[in-house]
């Protein structure tokens, strides 16, 4: 992942279009290196600030993972962290105080986990083990691809939570229009609560072992 | 008999390695497991076959469930009958409950039975009789008017979740009956508490609340008497009212051996201490309940006799045993009196202790370990 990508390559190379898609599915930062968990229990009771926080980390990391490609020859190794921290800590308040101005209500829902993106370690590992080594454009690849291999497991467990939990998709009452109440059908409550959320991602998680066989650890 | 026995025989080839149907085998292991006694023998070394196999196990464990059953089948015609101000004697009450129950005891199977035939199918192994308790227990921890997919929902996410992943039976860490019944209380808790639910069809004038309702909610003065609660006539989880059903089971398992009595002990003296110490502190009307009072109350003497002496999630060493049982008590009675969101603490204290059964046992072993190396080493010394 860290090797450094040729200078001639084209913009979308194998390589290059690499970096986009193994965080998707093979090296994906929530199933695969079980990072980012906590976010991805506390917002997905519901669809809409899933996908408003996946949009956030998407920005987050693919601006911050070329701005750390860009400093990374000036940064001292001493004190990387700390610039990767301020670099993190300026994107995120931009998005917190865009989402303020233009997605109150979702802002609110999401409270303090705007903010928590900083701590989010999905963030720091990949400015550390990629934009640190990697030119500007790889890492912008690299950033968006692990954003996104965040961002649809987070959505795939806000749909489920939302349409079992409360019965509807991004507060359209599904089940309510089909008439699924009138046959004793109950929402489930547990859905809402964040273990729930847990054993989602666990539902995922034996899906993608059970297809990509190799994924499976050998004990 | 024979005639059964020489046309499985018949069929069998095309379930071996090779056969036709090679792919069902478990299935038609299954079967005939349940049908005859299996005629497998140990090929290499010499190991000793106990004669007490799991399906024996598990089959007395069935066994000690019936009176529970059948009493709580006709306390819950009665419940229905006396809620409705209408008479009825013993065999319509009887029939009634059995009408209420026996779905949800069917649905509980059938769901169940599917899920385990699958997992086994799919991975090849045997299917094993560790779901005939199970199945048996989740409707009598149900209240009587459970809708019927919830209990299916409930026992398909419990053997799934609760055993299937971890890797079938033997390996589950939390009681899966319990899972069911944890999973349903938080999933739907307008089903599964409240005073709506404890009486099939209650009209709303009549009052629902089982015990440890009323007394949540401060009116200890309608508790029902002593001996009401120790009979079992009184609204409560479909197997769970009647003490003395109970404690015939608890006599079956204990004399056959099947379950622990130090566990069964220790969840005693668990509950009896905290409520001891609750009647000592006596802040509300609540704690003021006499100690043993608490045992007959509930679910403590069903989660006690056939839950928490689960063989598979409880612990495995002597010492382990009594620690383990004891905190189940002790919790038990603490979150019931302390905790308005759960009235009733015994599915919680025992699956709380279900995860820590594994840590209790380690820490035991560690300490005979240690006492052991010390003594060696006073002896060299």
């Amino acid at each position: 992942m860290s090797a450094e990508v040729k200078e001639r390559d084209p913009l979308f190379s194998p390589k290059n279009r690499k970096l986009l898609s193994t965080p998707l599915n093979r090296d994906n930062p929530i199933t695969v290196q079980v990072l980012g968990v906590c976010s991805a229990l506390a917002v997905t009771a519901k669809l809409e600030p899933s996908v408003v926080l996946a949009l956030s980390v998407v920005f987050v990391l693919g601006v911050g993972n070329v701005l750390i490609s860009l400093l990374r020859k000036t940064i001292a190794p001493r004190i990387r962290i700390i610039v990767q921290l301020t670099v993190i800590a300026t994107l995120v308040i931009l998005v917190d105080q865009f989402l303020l101005a233009f997605a109150y209500d979702v802002s609110k829902q999401l409270s303090v986990f705007v903010g928590l993106i900083i701590t989010n370690c999905i963030i720091m590992g990949r400015f550390e083990a990629f934009g640190m080594a990697n030119k500007p454009w790889p890492s912008f690849l690299d950033g968006i691809g692990n954003a996104l291999g965040y961002g649809w497991i987070l959505i795939v467990v806000g749909f489920f939570r939302e349409l079992l939990g409360s019965g509807t998709v991004w507060g359209y009452p599904v089940f309510e229009k089909i008439g699924l109440y009138n046959w004793g059908y109950e929402n489930n409550g547990m859905m809402i609560l964040p273990p729930m959320a847990l054993i989602v991602v666990g539902i995922i998680i034996w899906v993608q072992r059970s297809r990509v066989r190799d994924l499976i650890e050998e004990n | 008999m024979k005639g059964l026995r020489r046309y499985l025989d018949k069929i069998k080839p095309n379930f071996e390695k090779g056969g036709r149907f090679e792919k069902l085998h478990s299935t038609f292991e299954a079967f005939e497991s349940f049908l005859f006694v299996p005629n497998s023998v140990t090929l290499t070394g010499s190991h000793i076959r106990d004669a007490v196999d799991l399906k024996r196990t598990m089959s007395i464990v069935v066994i000690a469930l019936i009176p529970t059953l059948l009493f709580g089948m006709w306390n819950v015609g009665y419940q229905h009958f006396i809620a409705n101000g209408q008479e009825a004697n013993l065999w319509q009450n009887f029939w009634f409950g059995f009408l209420q129950v026996m779905p949800i005891v069917i649905v509980s199977y059938v769901t169940g039975l599917a899920i385990e035939f699958g997992f086994a199918q799919a991975r090849g192994h045997a299917v094993n009789e560790g779901f005939l308790v199970t199945g048996m227990l989740i409707p009598l921890i149900m209240p009587p008017d459970v809708p019927l997919w919830m209990v299916a929902l409930s026992t398909a996410f419990a053997v799934i979740f609760g055993k299937e992943v971890f890797g079938g039976t033997g390996m589950n860490i939390l009681n899966p009956a319990l899972t069911a019944r944890a999973f349903l209380f938080f999933a739907y808790p307008k089903e599964m508490s409240g005073d709506k639910v404890w009486i099939v069809d209650k009209p709303d004038a009549f009052s629902g609340a089982t015990p440890l309702g009323d007394a949540m909610i401060g009116e200890v003065d309608k508790i029902p008497s002593a001996m009401d609660m120790f009979l079992g006539f009184i609204p409560g989880s479909i197997g769970e009212t009647s003490t003395l059903a109970i404690i015939i089971g608890a006599l079956i398992l204990l004399f056959t051996g099947v379950a622990s009595w130090r566990i069964m002990l220790s969840v005693l003296v668990g509950g009896l201490l905290m409520g001891l110490i609750f009647n000592l502190v006596a802040l509300n009307e609540y704690m003021q309940i006499p100690a043993w009072e608490h045992l007959i109350m509930g679910g403590f003497a069903f989660g006690a006799v056939y839950m928490a002496t689960d063989p598979v999630t409880a612990t495995q060493t002597v010492k382990g045993k009594y620690i383990y049982g004891f905190l189940i008590g002790f919790f038990a009675i603490m979150v019931r009196v302390f905790n308005p969101a759960f009235p009733e603490g015994m599915m919680m204290a025992i699956l709380f202790m279900n995860v820590f059964a594994p840590l209790i046992d380690h820490y035991v072993i560690e300490a005979n370990i240690r006492k052991r190396r010390k003594r060696w080493q006073k002896a060299i010394n």
